[in-house]
């Protein structure tokens, strides 16, 4: 399948060798309105709707979590039929994982990597669109199946055989299976090309050594995505063939074996668990050192760590599965493993600590919420090096400790470094601050809420509570903990709430002009995504930097005087870009929205009809021949030529490079 | 597109971080991406490849090869590799017509390793192997369908560059796209010989 998403890219023609009357229609022209965003492919427009799409199923997602704590508030709750608490909890895991964390990641990654890299847009700003479009329509797809009979009731980790059609009749299972594919694919094409923008888009001067730390770990994220979304891409297709086309690969009655899908799915979903945690690691290690006037403490221990973590994150993954007769030799070997990559991992939390010791603290909102991903975390570190301790693994597999302990990493981890990194460039991305006093309420109601919810879950799992059960009795001694922490579970929904408001009242108020427009680097920023105007001008930075440091955009501001005393040289605003000039940008495009379409057509084609799959795979052809037709850049939109600089430090003859280092100081 | 890419081809620089262009990058992380692909289809069929469930349920594909044949249609596919680097060479020298004689043998000695394929489905089919009959031929067909399904694709785009460089609309300036496509179909090759070793050869 990805395969056909690469050919247009190769196949594409180059500005000038055709016109662009050759596609099927006239291309779309960047004007405004609705148009200006489905049919974009500016990375900053493309970031932001990840970004929103991923509230929206972050709303739905919590809407189901609600659900689970209803009807788990009283024992024997009769909220949810027990087929439907399946269903539920099956989707709320799917949907925080697949739709939610995972693209708020990449919303951040398309924002703000090619800012910090000093680039104009990622490498392929149309296969960036097609990311986006085919993660839409994934999730629309997935959550189809609550009108089509009731969503996937096999958990969010799907064991086979237990989701094979035997026991899993309903089409919801079809849906998680090949909606999580299409999700796969839009994953595929975006880490991609991240991983090229990365590695071939640098400003001049920015080493590998000098990225910036956020910018590190999405690439390392998209590594890990690169190499781990195929093993469950196997794991789903052969599930997908089991249930679509008779096959046999999870038959046991044919001799299949359970812990195929076990393996299969856990080699990815291991690494999944560092590619949902680590941009967050990456946001925090950019907030930390400017909220804490300091730089960061240990900056190459922190690169080399998150990328021993990736490279680690490879060997742990039997840990969860423990309990499913491995052998010693295997639950051995899996539990050092586990133990070992706390090692990089406490690395980095102890250099953040290093990093706010002796700081001048400034507890702005992004900073608390960027403590609260270090203690938070730890907790949830913690309990994760007990469970590598197979004989208390075996006692508190399956029980509520487990739910305590990923949602410790994940909401208190992932989540607070997102929410962090929301407060942190909400001015670059739209040009005003979020309201700082709101945004003190949405932290500490959502903190005393996270804690309140996921806390006792440590308690009530010792005692024994068993996950993914819809009831417990009265005479099991849970009432009082599950009361809490269905309780806590509605007090998070208050924190959200604050937030949506804190949202929605900033808006308003920038529209209105009592919230300020903030200049280019509201918070005195490091890295030199602040070296350009808020909001992100179209076409990011008037001139490409020419990076000499770590944090260069802060070494351009301060430097050590004749007693190395660090001095103030220069005011960020003053010395930041003006946003003024005019440059050839990436011309919008209709195929990104029309190839993604196809995908869920084909897919809904296996589950009903495969006529429908007909259908979208022509779609899918007439898109792609459509795509590979149209030049990236449409020749008659051009602003005048030769405004661009190359990554490279070679000057091209009689181009602007020579006038670089006179006119922008700053870069 | 970003810069890099139009504007610094005119000065005939490479304009990249890492001296690749973006486009050759892309195909290697692909490439990196497919490895655990067919390392997971692999691995599978390795585990599944001698279950054959109840006594009822057929032979399994290691009972019905038959490895002369199949040694020819890899022995067509592998020379495939080397019209491929010829095509490469000769659209680099702007050699065109030698460049699409090259292209189509090219995809043409791919269509006689998926023709042999068809063959061999079809007489295992035949012989009482199907799809679903047990485990291992499910394992079997599936390993073998996708590498099929890429050497496909492989010729669909041969076929398209073969018909660019006829239009006149890929010339020497943009050798590197078929080197590109060369670069996915010698892959698919070492995909080939990894699963006739591992599949075909070991009992």
């Amino acid at each position: 399948m990805a395969i056909t998403e690469e050919r247009p890219e190769i196949l594409e023609l180059e500005s000038g060798d055709t016109s662009p009357s050759t596609g099927a229609f006239a291309r779309p022209t960047n004007a405004s309105g609705w148009r200006a965003w489905v049919f974009t492919v500016d990375h900053k427009k493309i970031g932001i709707m990840y970004g929103a799409v991923a509230m929206f199923w972050f709303l739905w997602g919590g809407v189901e979590a609600l659900l689970i704590r209803a009807q788990l508030f009283t024992p024997d709750g009769t909220v949810l039929t027990a087929e439907q608490y399946n269903q539920i909890f099956t989707m709320h895991g799917t949907t925080m994982v697949f739709l939610v964390i995972m693209p708020l990641a990449a919303a951040f990654a398309n924002y703000i990597v090619p800012l910090q890299i000093g680039a104009r847009d990622v490498a392929f700003p149309r296969m960036n669109a097609l990311g986006l479009w085919i993660f839409v329509f994934a999730g629309i797809f997935l959550n189809l199946s609550w009108f089509l009979g009731g969503g996937p009731d096999g958990g969010w980790f799907a064991y086979a055989p237990n989701t094979g059609v035997t026991y899993s009749p309903g089409a919801g299972m079809d849906f998680y299976a090949l909606g999580l594919q299409i999700a796969g694919i839009a994953s595929l094409v975006g880490a991609i090309n991240l991983i090229v923008t990365v590695l071939n888009m640098r400003a001049p001067g920015m080493t590998l050594l000098r990225m910036p730390v956020f910018t590190w770990m999405i690439f390392v994220v998209q590594l890990l995505l690169l190499f781990a979304l195929p093993v469950i891409t196997v794991a789903l297709i052969l599930l997908s063939f089991d249930r679509t086309f008779d096959a046999n690969f999870f038959n046991v009655a044919m001799g299949a074996d359970p812990l195929l899908w076990q393996h299969l799915f856990w080699i990815f979903g291991h690494p999944e668990v560092y590619i949902l945690i680590l941009p967050s690691f990456g946001i925090v290690s950019e907030t930390l050192p400017v909220f804490s006037r300091k730089p960061l403490f240990g900056y190459s221990v922190i690169v080399i760590s998150g990328a021993a973590i990736g490279f680690m994150g490879w060997g742990v993954w039997a840990h969860h599965m423990f309990v499913s007769g491995l052998g010693p030799v295997g639950v051995a070997a899996f539990s050092a493993t586990t133990m070992f990559i706390a090692v990089p991992t406490g690395v980095k939390i102890l250099n953040w600590i290093a990093t706010m010791w002796g700081g001048n603290l400034k507890f702005t909102v992004p900073m608390m919420f960027s403590i609260s991903l270090v203690s938070m975390f730890t907790i949830g570190g913690l309990s994760g090096v007990m469970h590598s301790v197979a004989p208390a693994d075996t006692q508190q597999t399956d029980t509520y400790f487990i739910v305590a302990h990923f949602h410790y990493v994940l909401f208190g981890g992932a989540l607070m470094g997102l929410f962090a990194g929301m407060y942190y460039w909400w001015p670059k991305a739209f040009g005003y601050k979020l309201n700082e006093s709101l945004g003190k309420w949405h932290f500490w109601i959502l903190l005393v809420g996270f804690n309140m919810t996921f806390g006792p879950m440590h308690i009530v799992g010792l005692q024994g509570m068993a996950r993914r059960h819809s009831r417990y009795g009265p005479e099991d001694g849970f009432d009082f903990w599950n009361a809490v922490v269905t309780i806590g579970a509605f007090v998070i929904l208050i924190g959200m709430i604050v937030f949506a408001v804190n949202i929605v009242r900033t808006w308003l108020g920038y529209k209105a002009g009592t919230v300020p427009q903030e200049p280019a680097d509201p918070w005195d920023g490091r890295t030199i995504e602040w070296a350009i105007p808020c909001p992100t001008p179209e076409h990011n930075f008037d001139y490409v930097p020419v990076i000499t440091d770590v944090d260069d955009f802060w070494h351009k501001k301060y430097q050590p005087d004749e007693n190395g005393k660090l001095r103030k040289v220069a005011d960020g605003n003053e010395i930041a870009q003006k946003g003024d000039q005019n440059p050839h940008l990436p011309s919008p495009s209709y195929w990104p929205i029309v190839l993604a379409s196809a995908l869920p057509l084909i897919a809904l084609g296996l589950i009903y009809n495969l006529w429908i799959s007909g259908i979208g795979l022509l779609l899918l052809l007439g898109a792609m021949f459509g795509w590979s037709l149209e030049p990236a850049t449409d020749p008659d939109a051009g602003h005048g030529d030769h405004e661009e600089h190359g990554p490279d430090d070679v000057d091209p003859p009689g181009d602007e490079g020579s006038e670089l280092a006179e006119e922008a100081p700053v870069v | 597109m970003a810069y890099g890419r139009t504007e610094w081809d005119d000065h005939h620089h490479l304009p990249t971080n890492t001296g690749l262009t973006n486009e050759k990058v892309t195909m290697w992380a692909f490439l990196g991406s497919d490895c655990l692909l067919f390392g997971a289809l692999v691995s599978t069929y390795l585990l599944l490849r001698n279950r054959v469930g109840p006594s009822t349920s057929g032979p399994t594909a290691a009972d019905l090869f038959d490895i002369p044949f199949t040694s020819v249609s890899s022995f067509v596919l592998l020379m495939s590799s080397l019209t491929m680097v010829l095509a490469v060479t000769a659209i680099q020298r702007a050699e065109m017509e030698t460049c699409k004689l090259w292209l189509l043998t090219t995809a043409g000695l791919g269509a006689i390793f998926i023709a042999g394929q068809v063959y061999e489905f079809t007489s295992f089919y035949r012989e009482g192997l199907g799809f679903t009959t047990n485990i291992s031929s499910s394992a079997f067909y599936t390993l073998t369908g996708f590498h099929g399904v890429h050497v496909s694709l492989g010729i669909v785009m041969l076929v398209t560059m073969w018909v660019l460089v006829s239009g006149g609309q890929l010339g020497p300036e943009r050798a590197e796209t078929i080197e590109i496509i060369g670069l996915y179909w010698h892959f698919v090759d070492i995909v080939w010989i990894v699963i006739f070793a591992v599949v075909y050869l070991i009992p």
